[in-house]
């Protein structure tokens, strides 16, 4: 498929993260999504998986493998075609005590039920002040996967960024996806949770704490993936594995980035990623989705709202191109960003001083 | 022919309900004397029965049983499809559009307030009877007052349920506390009933520090977890897939009581309402619909909302019991809603409710109706189809209401509703902080910097900041 992203591209992150050993358990991000589910669902009986082929199919990507036959059909609904219906009875559930984990074939087919995701989750705490809390989970692929078109590619993390009464969370790894899918089903506010189709087969190496049933991870921490003092690259979902490879090509030229994963693009980690901006003066933020109104867009005016002083060179914003996704494989090629787009970007941040259209 | 029916269907007003199933009589395909081909749809899995009701209705289950029967002897004409057998036939027929007579109307009480002949209805005691009328008087006297109140701009805006007295309060009576409510926005008398007071009525109008909603919504957007009502939602038919989800988490839990949900013509025409209705039959939730068929939508009278038989006809076509009930006839709602409260929780399955009825004041204090419709019509519906006063007419004949309790009554409820204007109007707004809580179940650290610097601001300008909110 992609093989892009190699294990050894997380051998460099020094985080919180502890030294592991070369025999580490490997992991793919689907093994992580199902582990997290069971357990979740083993815990707390109130938590209960909805959506469109969950249940015998074992999951359009076999996220749900298992589920059906453990907890049975009361636990794992296989709902008709009806994603406003089922979001709107994920909803009502919610309301009333159960936890419900709403599954979207593509968060492309959520634009169908977005108005209860919106109007009916997001601000229902705030509007019965507190009366009437949504703890579901809406969770799904999101972004361009390979060869699948414009109605199959649309990245919703900005969509659903600016809400206010949502989360919205986006793994990387499978460290992540265990840890903020754990996260969000224990958590009592409604959650994005965008997935993403290729990463769903990548394996990555997984520690005992990682794979211990209470690992969770916070909400609104973003992780630095690989520290470096040049040039601050952020970025989530697939692109984080783009951007520590475009890292190591950097640092053949003398360019050490720091790659920031997101992992919370609501609440966004400011203070990360202001932090890393005030030591390395330099920001390249990466994203799959369009660029008018990104993540990236945001990320810019936190950065020049709280640490301009610090910048030595104009923001950098790589993204798609503003145009609905082809299907040919070339021209997909073209429309999504590449390791080659994140390194230029990298260098125009470190090596100009005159700002310049952004030309890929 | 089915051309001029349907233009004269189009023209007539639900005024004139009587011309309309007449119309329906003219033209329109005629059935064949042979019966319909039987569709073979449930599989068998729950009976085609009625629900037990002392009901002179027995009739019919024979006549399925006949069907049944008649369908087994001709084993070798059946074909298997996914979703089970049915039967062939060689004789292309399309089913009409529209069925050879509308769906019957069930009521109790004549329009003088008369007990009908051979009724079989649930017998409703002085106590409960004189309640529910003393509810329904409130529920006008209050929506009367309010809309006063916001012509004199004294609080942005109001809905009344005028004319939909009998729906409100009759089926709020025949529903136990535990049952979960999702209104649509014309069911206040659902939360008078259970407690809600005038007072809290007035203090989510006014928006003040006391309303349970802290000031966050339009007036009207009542809520309240402890009446088991849900907040009203402004968005059309959103409700009816939350409760069939509400309804799931009771049915897991295996409690003993059902969710309920409201909403008029105008929402049947949502893709909630499919969603719902579909969502409910497959997964067998103990959830009823109550559809206030009103016969306006705003301006949109009924005609121009859908061409079925109403509603009711539509539950069939989901695999859901459904019923025709006249909505301005308190003791029909109150037997019909008890009932489907009975099947929806004894039996697990979904229940539909059409309560016909007219929307006699304004859609709301944003609306003229008189713009149109015509005035008379108005009036009409308002002197004498009036549900308060029919049902007045029945209690007062059984000597259980007097002129004198109607003057004290209106007199009362007169005097509590001015209070507790007077009261909300006086009580400060809310505080500065629920501008930021309860957006997340825990203050965010955006959200509490935001708050301080709004604080800073204010400290620095305080000419530029309203007086009457307290900090």
């Amino acid at each position: 498929m992609l093989g892009v992203i190699r294990n050894k591209s997380i051998r460099h992150t020094l985080s919180n993260f502890r030294q592991f050993s070369s025999s580490a358990k490997q992991m793919t991000v689907r093994d992580a999504l199902n582990s997290a589910l069971d357990e979740e669902m083993s815990a707390d009986p109130k938590v209960f998986l909805m959506g469109e082929e969950v249940g015998e199919y074992q999951g359009a990507y076999k996220i749900s493998k298992g589920l059906l036959e453990k907890y049975g059909p009361e636990r794992v609904r296989d709902t008709p075609i009806t994603e406003a219906g089922f979001t709107g009875i994920g909803v009502g559930a919610a309301y009333y005590g159960l936890k419900p984990v709403v599954e979207f074939m593509t968060f492309n087919f959520s634009m169908q039920a977005i108005d209860h995701i919106i109007n009916s989750a997001a601000k229902s705490n705030y509007m019965s002040a507190g009366q009437i809390s949504v703890p579901i989970v809406f969770r799904g692929p999101n972004g361009a996967a390979a060869g699948v078109g414009a109605q199959h590619s649309h990245c919703y993390a900005a969509w659903y960024g600016s809400c206010p009464g949502l989360k919205v969370l986006a793994p990387y790894s499978s460290e992540d996806a265990r840890g903020l899918l754990k996260a969000a089903i224990r958590d009592p506010d409604p959650v994005v949770f965008l997935e993403n189709e290729l990463l769903y087969g990548e394996s990555f190496p997984v520690s005992a704490e990682v794979l211990d049933s209470s690992f969770c991870l916070p909400i609104g921490k973003a992780k630095i993936e690989r520290e470096g003092k040049d040039v601050t690259i952020t970025a989530f979902s697939k692109m984080v594995g783009f951007a520590l490879k475009a890292a190591e090509i950097l640092e053949k030229e003398g360019i050490s980035a720091e790659v920031i994963n997101l992992r919370s693009i609501r609440p966004l980690d400011r203070s990360t990623i202001n932090t890393s901006v005030r030591k390395t003066n330099r920001l390249v933020t990466v994203e799959e989705g369009f660029p008018q109104h990104g993540v990236g867009a945001e990320i810019c005016t936190s950065v020049i709202e709280e640490s301009f002083g610090y910048l030595d060179a104009p923001v950098e914003r790589i993204a798609g191109a503003d145009v609905p996704m082809p299907y040919a494989a070339n021209l997909e090629r073209l429309a999504v960003p590449q390791v080659e787009d994140i390194v230029r970007a990298a260098k125009r941040a470190c090596h100009r001083s005159v700002p310049l259209a952004a030309a890929a | 022919m089915l051309m001029a029916a349907a233009l004269l269907f189009k023209r007539s007003r639900s005024l004139v309900q009587n011309k309309v199933s007449l119309l329906l009589g003219i033209g329109g395909s005629r059935s064949t004397t042979t019966p319909p081909p039987l569709i073979n749809h449930h599989r068998f899995r729950y009976s085609s029965s009625q629900p037990f009701v002392a009901s002179s209705t027995r009739y019919e289950s024979s006549k399925a049983q006949a069907q049944l029967e008649d369908f087994q002897q001709h084993d070798d004409q059946v074909i298997d499809f996914p979703g089970g057998k049915v039967a062939f036939t060689s004789e292309m027929r399309f089913i009409s559009d529209t069925s050879h007579k509308r769906v019957p109307c069930y009521r109790v009480l004549d329009d003088d307030g008369e007990l009908m002949t051979h009724t079989n209805h649930v017998q409703v005691s002085k106590e409960l009877a004189v309640r529910m009328y003393s509810e329904m008087v409130t529920l006008q006297t209050m929506d009367s007052i309010f809309y006063e109140v916001q012509r004199q701009g004294r609080i942005s805006f109001y809905l009344t349920s005028m004319g939909e007295e009998a729906v409100n309060i009759a089926s709020a009576a025949a529903l136990s506390s535990d049952d979960i409510i999702l209104p649509q926005y014309r069911e206040p008398g659902v939360l008078l009933w259970r407690g809600f007071t005038l007072q809290q009525i007035a203090h989510q109008c006014f928006g003040n520090t006391n309303d349970l909603g802290k000031g966050r919504q339009m007036p009207i957007h009542y809520g309240s977890n402890k009446h088991n009502y849900f907040t009203v939602s402004s968005p059309i038919a959103t409700q009816l897939p939350q409760a069939v989800g509400a309804a799931y988490s009771l049915k897991m839990d295996g409690k003993n009581a059902c969710a309920v949900t409201f909403c008029g013509d105008g929402a049947t025409s949502e893709g909630d309402f499919h969603a719902g209705m579909n969502f409910a039959a497959v997964m067998e939730a103990p959830v009823i619909f109550i559809i206030r068929n009103n016969g306006w939508a705003i301006s949109t009278p009924v005609e121009d909302q859908f061409r079925s038989d109403g509603i009711v006809v539509k539950g069939q076509a989901y695999g859901i019991w459904s019923i025709r009930v006249d909505g301005n006839d308190a003791l029909a709602v109150y037997s019909a809603v008890h009932t489907a409260r009975e099947i929806a929780i004894k039996e697990q399955r979904p229940v539909l409710i059409e309560a016909l009825s007219y929307r006699v004041g304004h859609h709301s204090t944003s609306d003229d109706s008189t713009k149109y419709r015509p005035i008379d019509e108005i009036e009409y519906w308002k002197m004498e189809r009036s549900p308060v006063n029919r049902f007045k007419r029945w209690v007062e004949r059984n000597g259980w209401w007097s002129d004198k309790d109607e003057l004290e009554l209106r007199s009362s409820v007169r005097k509590q509703l001015m209070h507790a204007i007077q009261v909300a109007e006086k009580a400060q707004k809310p505080p500065l902080e629920d501008l930021f809580t309860d957006v997340y179940y825990q203050l965010s650290s955006n959200l509490e910097e935001q708050e301080k610097l709004l604080r800073k601001a204010i400290e620095k300008h305080p000419k530029d900041y309203p007086s009457d909110v307290p900090l």
